[in-house]
């Protein structure tokens, strides 16, 4: 239909083509047009936006479970209303101040350790020349990344086991006692973390290699022409340049800190040291699927996405204000 | 004569390198000696991250008797390749082996057909509702329904304990999507959508012999992102699944490795049956059968990974 609108110019002649591009015309009668035109697009949508709306859209539907006393028989939709009771419970609940420290500490702690590791990887790796050893460090440094949790958290575990593990026995050589690093709740987040750091510092690392390359040469030739050594040069040189991306990154950490994953903590997870691996994506997991009750751990839930929401808005306007524009938008 | 002639050119080069060094800026010595502490930085980062995985596949081709007693270090000791022959008859690992294999294969072409989907038609510029679409998909990232809203949808659309229950809730990464509709947007001019439209050629028909071809590398990286971490997934299986048969390779793996190994057990010196000493074994052979196919494609695709953070990183 919208072909017919558009003149063909004779055979033969210089097409002349007229630089009107059709732009969306907003309203009720642009959307009718572009139905119409491109009705095909739209059926494509169609699945996508329908699983949207089911594994998406409805489970925050669902989240008023938190508001109710689940009933399976009723469904969520006829089970009662109890109001703020469920949160009132968690609130009041000793448990709900050591889930929001440990999420909270671990969290921090992971970020506090990895944000300046990678950066310092990617300075390292932006002053020496192209080669192999570039290459090898780069290649090596960023595999474990797609290693799965499960691997790395095997891993962790053989290697500071008591009995087999390497580490008490490097430790063993030096007559210190074999240390049970998994039985203790003091080693728990040192664990968590440094495991972390290992598997993604190489790939947090290529970010910041990127924006290094992004830096004009001219500067470093200049900096260098005035004199500056090579710490000089990263200090006002390299530094400055990577500035806006590393606030990115570390304003989004900020805002994702109490959305710490569950897989990774689960894993590490054993009863000696629950009182700190305890986070509140494991406990949702525990008092929902484990202890059958849903409405409490929709609660818990749903008051982590809130915290969540509201620190990631936050962050926007922090980021709004130091770079200009948001994280999205 | 001609060793004369020889003898200023050798000179000549001689002064000309002298004049050379001259002319470029003299290193100061305190950057010499920063070069060599970061050289020294980067090998213990290589170190660190290497000795690990040095250690697990030294043992995993060890005996068990050399890994039960803690003497392998970074070479195999007493080679042997008993561990893998364990893991190879074990069939519940070949079980998760094939299971993995099949929501890999199968997961990803349904989250490649799906991404390309949506993100297709938001690339369009002359579709009216395209940003409309796009902040619906948006917010999903900002708020989250939580896990047991989550879980009763799939239970009520009947997926529990069936394999679509690891392919289907999973099936669109927001992130994936914004990927490639600003690779779509960049990489498909307007004027070749005219030009096709200009020969009759439909919407459909355009994204089929046009976009799909010259989105190849984008399509190849979102694939890779989506395989690699339905690879590597276990939590869907674990919240979602109950039959072992059902079982993809790394929750078996969660069960063998770690159920096994919680640290509870005193430290415990006494007599250490075969058994023992051979599970202990099988255990280094699993880590890396498991991670191989992984870590074999991941050279030849960092490369594109790279690429795909750059992608996303351009706001659309």
């Amino acid at each position: 239909m919208a072909t017919l609108t558009t003149v063909r110019p004779p055979a033969g002649e210089e097409p002349v083509r007229p630089r009107r591009r059709r732009r969306e015309r907003p309203g009720i009668k642009g959307l009718r047009r572009s139905f119409q035109r491109h009705w095909t697009l739209y059926l494509l949508m169609v699945v996508p936006l329908i699983w949207f709306a089911i594994f998406k859209y409805i489970p925050m539907a669902n989240a008023v479970l938190a508001f109710k006393n689940f009933n399976v028989t009723k469904g969520i939709w006829g089970s009662p209303w109890i109001g703020w009771k469920n949160f009132e419970l968690f609130f009041a609940n000793p448990v709900f101040w050591t889930l929001v420290k440990n999420t909270f500490v671990l969290s921090v702690y992971t970020v506090a350790a990895s944000f300046p590791l990678a950066i310092i990887l990617a300075l390292a790796l932006n002053e020496i020349r192209n080669g192999l050893f570039k290459r090898s460090v780069q290649l090596v440094t960023y595999a474990p990344y797609f290693i799965s949790t499960v691997v790395v958290v095997s891993m962790t575990i053989l290697v500071l086991s008591p009995r087999l593990g390497i580490v008490n026995e490097g430790l063993g050589f030096f007559g210190v006692p074999a240390i049970d690093f998994l039985g203790d709740p003091d080693y728990f987040r040192h664990i968590y973390v440094w495991s972390d750091v290992w598997q993604t510092t190489g790939y947090s690392a290529v970010i910041y290699l990127a924006a290094l390359a992004g830096i004009d040469p001219a500067l470093h030739e200049s900096a260098r022409i005035d004199g500056a050594s090579r710490l000089q040069r990263i200090r006002h040189v390299d530094l400055p340049g990577i500035m806006p991306t590393a606030v990115i990154i570390l304003v989004l950490a900020v805002g994702n800190i109490m959305a710490i994953g569950f897989e990774k903590a689960f894993l590490f997870q054993n009863p000696l040291n629950l009182s700190q691996s305890e986070i509140i994506a494991t406990y949702v997991y525990k008092t929902g699927l484990l202890n059958a009750d849903f409405s409490m751990a929709t609660a818990v839930g749903l008051f982590n996405s809130v915290i969540n929401l509201v620190l990631l808005l936050a962050v926007n306007v922090v980021a709004k204000r130091i770079t200009g524009n948001g994280l999205w938008s | 004569m001609s060793a004369r002639s020889g003898a200023t050119t050798v000179l000549g080069k001689r002064a000309e390198r002298r004049a050379e060094r001259a002319r470029r800026i003299r290193e100061p010595r305190t950057d010499r000696i920063f070069l060599v502490c970061v050289y020294l930085l980067l090998t213990v980062f290589l170190v660190v991250v290497l000795a690990p995985l040095l250690y697990i596949l030294a043992s995993s081709f060890s005996s068990p008797e050399a890994v039960s007693s803690g003497r392998v270090l970074f070479w195999p000791v007493e080679f042997s390749l008993r561990g893998y022959h364990a893991v190879f008859q074990n069939p519940q690992i070949v079980q998760g082996y094939l299971n993995s294999l099949f929501y890999t294969v199968v997961g990803t072409i349904v989250s490649v057909t799906m991404t390309i989907a949506i993100a297709y038609p938001m690339s369009r510029r002359t579709l009216v509702g395209r940003n409309v679409v796009m902040t619906v998909i948006l917010f999903t990232m900002l708020f989250t329904g939580g896990l047991i809203p989550t879980y009763l949808v799939v239970q009520s659309a009947g997926l529990l304990d069936t394999r679509w229950a690891l392919i289907i809730p999973q099936a669109i990464g927001v992130w994936q999507v914004i990927i490639a509709r600003t690779y779509l947007r960049t990489a498909i001019p307007e004027e070749l959508v005219e030009a096709a439209q200009l020969d009759g050629c439909g919407d459909l028909r355009f994204l089929w012999s046009v976009v799909i071809p010259l989105a190849k590398p984008m399509i190849a990286v979102v694939a890779l992102m989506y395989a690699i971490m339905q690879w590597n997934s276990y939590f869907d299986a674990l919240i979602y699944l109950k039959s072992p048969d059902l079982f993809p390779l790394q929750l078996v793996l969660r069960n063998i490795l770690i159920l096994n190994t919680t640290g509870g057990g005193a430290v415990d010196a006494s007599v250490v049956l075969q058994r023992q000493q051979l599970a202990d074994l099988l255990k280094y052979s699993l880590i890396v059968v498991a991670s191989v196919p992984v870590l074999l494609i991941y050279p030849f695709v960092a490369r594109y990974f790279t690429k795909g953070i750059m992608i996303g990183a351009v706001k659309g």
